[in-house]
């Protein structure tokens, strides 16, 4: 469950920021869109606690982000948080198992294998497991990416453009996949996009102008 | 398992790694090699000369007589006069004295003529067998034994000069009664005998040789210093009269006897006296020059390798920072990016100094086998300096810290929403 109040940022005097509300209770799906330069990325680094905004509220799980100091907000974000990013980022140097077991101990500080591999093996992923990250390609790198957001059980995903670098067929399938994903386990998805393709598959969206 | 992902990393550029690692490794190995020859060589020196205040020998090189009598390293200087040394020997400020002649080798180890007092100022022990007692009996050190495989009971013919290649005295045979336990000093690569020995060996071969030109210089010598011991001791015969030794290692029970007889010895007689402490000194300092060049030359080495390493990190960093973004909106903190980055540096320094230890001791290995051949000096590769080596242990790390102290902290206050809206 995420909510955020009059949230705004700024990066410079000239470029502000005034997101508008938003509210996605758990396993809802909100979609938000907007050209270039409307601050998407940004309002994204903003609930995911990269950012600091200039004012307002930002509340996950009933837990006022701003509230928390830098050490707590990094714990938080690993626990609760779960990022997908528009281009696949990996530790190059460790199997796919590996970079998605990472995440979850660096958040819970113990290794959940199992339920690593049971994420893989849901995503269809079964055979890579040991393989690199650089060995698969780029819709499965992606798929990674998503068992590696949902491994600590997320209140909340956040994906960057999770579609972008798909083509038209992948594209819906991530972005149904991960809508499937967000209500089988109960977690608030927030989609920000320019993909086009997505705006026919979700019912809650809002437009950054 | 930042300490993991440290690890992968280590070996995911492997190129990068290599050349560190190998920096590293030629550094340590050459500073540990170092540490351990200047110890080991200094350790040598010092055990052997315990107890010699003074050296009597021929009139030459101080530093020639002290190698040749109390090393066994060097040529000797020359000969000097038994009944001359004699006179020395029996001062009363004289606590004991070990007279050496030398004149033949077995295979390249010395047959040194002396005394009983020689295992006596060693403090050397008898493993196996006795002491030589009669002529042309000998005992082995434990290296020899060891290496040629000597027993008692053993004879052998020896080879005139100090080297291998010399004519044999094939007239009389040395019988091997007995030998020493190691000890670590000199005495492990040599064989004793009594003096008799050595000069019945000689006289003997100057009478079937009496046409040689040596010999006859000899003859002449000897029948030179019967002449003006006749002049002198008409009653008593002195049985050493004319006979000649290489030196005598002497211990003195006065200060100022080893403070003057190093002047008034060549000042009034044919020899001289070197004290083995300054010349070992001596020795010891133009060696210094060298070994603290080499030191200075294997600190540059680490110092180089530890710009490699900064390199390495620093390069990787432009391409890493999204690993390191990752690794933040995954929940990582600032200090395990930090960590993370002087653990890789840590993990390539001690793999470098390990290898660089292993190296180290395979390169004294050779060494010593081959000083070994050409000195009969042996230096201990498993010998391990806690106290030096983790000295080096230290400075290696310190490189390795100081070298990815600027990547870390680079990698510390990475702004991750900054690295993740660029990419």
């Amino acid at each position: 469950m995420i909510k955020t109040q009059n949230v705004t940022f700024s990066y410079s005097a000239t470029q502000k920021f005034h997101f508008p509300d938003i509210d996605c209770p758990n396993g809802q799906t909100l979609l938000v869109t907007g050209n270039s330069g409307t601050g998407k990325t940004t309002l994204l680094h903003l609930l995911g606690g990269l950012l600091q905004p200039t004012a307002g509220n930002i509340t996950i799980n009933n837990q006022d982000i701003l509230q928390l100091n830098a050490a707590k907000l990094d714990a938080f974000r690993g626990q609760s948080i779960g990022m997908i990013l528009q281009k696949s980022f990996f530790i190059e140097a460790l199997s796919v198992l590996d970079n998605v077991v990472l995440a979850s101990w660096i958040a819970k500080k113990s290794k959940a294998k199992e339920k690593a591999l049971s994420i893989l093996d849901n995503l269809g992923l079964k055979d890579h497991v040991h393989k690199l990250p650089s060995q698969l390609s780029i819709g499965q790198q992606q798929r990674v990416n998503i068992a590696r957001a949902l491994i600590n059980n997320p209140s909340v995903i956040l994906a960057d453009e999770p579609t972008s670098s798909l083509d038209d067929e992948n594209a819906l399938i991530v972005a149904r996949l991960l809508s499937d994903l967000a209500k089988e386990y109960q977690s608030s998805l927030i989609i920000v996009t320019h993909d086009q393709r997505l705006k026919s598959l979700f019912n809650h969206q809002i437009t950054l102008s | 398992m930042i300490s993991k992902i440290a690890w992968k990393n280590t070996w995911f550029k492997p190129l990068n790694t290599f050349l560190s690692i190998i920096l590293l490794t030629a550094s340590v190995s050459i500073i540990s090699i170092l540490i351990l020859l200047q110890k080991q060589f200094e350790e040598k020196f010092s055990s052997s000369m315990d107890n010699i205040d003074l050296v009597l020998g021929a009139k030459g090189s101080p530093l020639q007589l002290i190698l040749s009598s109390v090393y066994q390293i060097d040529a000797p200087p020359g000969n000097i006069s038994y009944t001359e040394a004699e006179a020395w020997m029996n001062k009363p400020m004289v606590e004991s004295a070990v007279p050496l002649a030398y004149g033949d080798n077995y295979l390249g180890y010395k047959i040194v003529g002396t005394t009983d007092n020689y295992t006596k100022h060693f403090g050397l022990k008898i493993q196996q067998g006795t002491l030589f007692a009669k002529d042309f009996e000998v005992v082995v050190g434990s290296n020899i034994a060891a290496n040629i495989g000597l027993k008692i009971g053993d004879t052998f013919f020896g080879t005139h000069g100090d080297v291998e290649e010399g004519e044999v005295h094939d007239h009389h045979a040395y019988k091997v009664v007995g030998i020493l336990a190691a000890s670590g000093k000199v005495a492990d690569q040599l064989i004793l005998t009594n003096i008799e020995s050595v000069w019945h060996m000689h006289d003997h071969g100057h009478e079937h040789e009496g046409n040689s030109e040596e010999a006859h210089n000899h003859s002449a010598d000897e029948a030179h210093v019967h002449a003006e011991g006749e002049e002198h001791h008409h009653e008593e015969i002195n049985p050493h009269e004319g006979k000649e030794i290489t030196a005598v290692l002497l211990k003195l029970r006065n200060n100022m006897a080893k403070m003057t007889w190093p002047r008034i010895i060549p000042q009034n007689t044919e020899m001289q006296a070197a004290s083995p402490a300054l010349e070992v000194n001596r020795l010891f300092a133009l060696f210094g020059v060298g070994i603290s060049a080499l030191t200075y030359l294997a600190y540059g080495i680490m110092f180089i390798s530890g710009i490699s390493i900064f390199v390495a990190l620093y390069n990787t960093l432009k391409e890493r920072r999204y690993e390191f973004a990752l690794l933040r909106i995954t929940g990582a903190t600032k200090f395990q990016l930090l960590w993370l980055v002087l653990l890789e540096s840590i993990f390539l320094c001690t793999i470098g100094f390990i290898l660089g230890i292993v190296f180290g001791r395979i390169g004294l290995y050779f060494l010593s086998v081959s000083s070994q051949e050409e000195f009969k000096m042996a230096f201990d590769p498993f010998e391990f300096l806690w106290k030096e080596e983790g000295m080096l242990f230290l400075a290696t790390l310190t490189v390795g810290i100081v070298a990815a102290i600027i990547p870390a902290i680079k990698a510390y206050s990475l702004n991750i929403s900054k690295t993740l809206a660029n990419a």
